[in-house]
């Protein structure tokens, strides 16, 4: 009986333990950092970008101390859900594949996708102009999924980050890449390694539902904390303040 | 865990496999080729000679693999002047770039084992050469060589089986090989276990099928060694 009871009281202090971890009053965040202007690391080794300034408004807004933890994007979903963090804001796209793993947020922003490849390139943006063209991509992204089933014939390359893939782009290894008009404006094209490059054709909308939040499905609490937080500094002028700072334009999208 | 998707991908998987094989196969082929001239000029009684082998074997052996490629493939997409020259058309490539830096390694780690193996070459064997009378290139080929090639044997599997593994790195410049594979797999689905586990036992495979040959080559030419059986 008595060893029940310690079993019990265990069991209970454990539950406790547990409940209190959730009141979320520290929360720690996966971000990317090398995918500028969202979010990078300074040369000395500070983050900064719109996915981090969002995070720290975000976590301001739920009264939530914030730790940023640098995981690359292969291994980003993983772990979260090993728990090496509790939410992903690093301009993941919601997508039906990735909803299988994790839970998002309301979206945060929605930009669109473009090409961006050297001035004068003479490409056509189809099905049959990029036929046997290189196209760069960070690896399974939405622009990796779309360029792989819109653009069968050209040769996807794939990159472990989008620094990688402008290196290659520079070096000639690519005809053109495929990625976020945001990223690629800031991150590249209004660079100084950028400056013989330009995009070409029509912004895609490649997302409906635009970049999210991701969290492990078990904690639907802090789903809904992200959420209210999003709807409260898109309310209080927050929101546009961060946004203001890195686009001229709107990047909620509609 | 689920497994159907790599059966979904198994395809995948054995196209990885070939790339990895023919990358391995062709630098340890390439790199052999260039690490015995590399251990004959080590053994140079010409300073400059032995000192330039010196020098590549120690830079080579000294450098991660991984620097390596990364120098060859990021590194040399820098220079502006070298994207005007024909060598660029190879350079482009990221097959080309895996291809060079494998086999620079391997010569290097393979010309120290055939260095290794012909300085233990027994003093009677050469004497005994001499005494017949043959000429130093003569007792190189018909001697010193065969004889270091049986010693060397056990030692150069190592180096097959670490370039096997070793190049694993190839993934990280675009190429799909088992490794850049893998990779694809887990980003697509976010399984790294099923993703990793399934490269890592098709190299455990190959590994074991480099295993065996080896000692059925060895069994072959240390017939002479073996204790005698009635």
């Amino acid at each position: 009986m008595k060893k029940l009871l310690t079993v019990t009281a265990l069991v209970a202090g454990l539950s406790m333990a547990q409940v209190q971890a959730k009141d979320w009053n520290n929360i720690r965040i996966g971000v990317e950092g090398a995918y500028p202007p969202f979010s990078s690391v300074t040369p000395e080794g500070e983050l900064v970008g719109f996915d981090i300034d969002i995070a720290k408004t975000l976590c301001e807004q739920m009264q939530a101390k914030c730790e940023f933890v640098k995981q690359d994007w292969d291994g980003i979903i993983p772990a979260l859900l090993a728990r090496k963090y509790d939410a992903i804001i690093a301009s993941m796209s919601i997508t039906e594949e990735r909803k299988k793993k994790v839970a998002f947020s309301d979206k945060y922003y929605n930009s669109p996708a473009e090409f961006i490849a050297p001035k004068g390139s003479s490409l056509v943006i189809s099905a049959d102009g990029l036929k046997g063209k290189k196209i760069g991509v960070q690896r399974e992204t939405i622009h990796d999924k779309y360029a792989t089933e819109h653009y069968p014939d050209a040769e996807i390359v794939r990159y472990g980050t989008q620094d990688e893939a402008y290196l290659d782009l520079q070096a000639g290894r690519v005809d053109a890449l495929l990625l976020d008009a945001v990223a690629g404006e800031d991150g590249f094209l209004k660079k100084p390694e950028g400056a013989n490059y330009a995009f070409i054709g029509e912004p895609i909308q490649l997302s409906e539902e635009g970049a999210g939040i991701a969290i492990r499905k078990q904690d639907t609490d802090l789903v809904e904390k992200f959420n209210k937080a999003i709807a409260d500094i898109r309310a209080n002028g927050k929101y546009d303040e961060v946004a203001k700072k890195y686009f001229s334009f709107d990047i909620y999208g509609k | 865990m689920d497994f159907s998707i790599i059966a979904d991908n198994w395809p995948l998987y054995m196209q990885g496999l070939g790339l990895t094989l023919q990358l391995v196969a062709l630098s340890l082929v390439i790199g052999f080729c260039i690490a015995l001239p590399l251990a004959l000029m080590r053994q140079s009684s010409i300073k400059a000679v032995s000192w330039f082998a010196w020098g590549y074997i120690y830079f080579f052996r000294g450098t991660p693999l991984l620097v390596q490629l990364f120098i060859i493939y990021f590194g040399l997409g820098q220079w502006e002047w070298l994207k005007t020259t024909w060598a660029w058309d190879l350079f482009k490539e990221a097959y080309f770039c895996a291809l060079l830096s494998f086999t620079l390694n391997t010569a290097a780690y393979s010309a120290e084992i055939i260095r290794g193996a012909i300085a233990a070459t027994p003093h009677g064997e050469v004497e005994a050469a001499v005494a017949y009378g043959m000429s130093p290139f003569k007792r190189m080929f018909r001697i010193i060589l065969p004889s270091a090639a049986r010693r060397a044997l056990h030692a150069y599997s190592n180096e097959i089986i670490f370039m096997l593994h070793g190049s694993s790195v190839a993934g990280i410049i675009t190429l799909n090989d088992l490794t850049g594979v893998a990779r694809l797999v887990n980003s697509r689905y976010y399984s790294p276990f099923e993703a990793f586990l399934t490269s890592g036992l098709i190299y455990l495979c190959v590994t074991f099928a480099i295993v065996a040959a080896v000692k059925a080559l060895e069994n072959r030419w240390h017939a002479h060694l073996r204790p005698r059986t009635a």
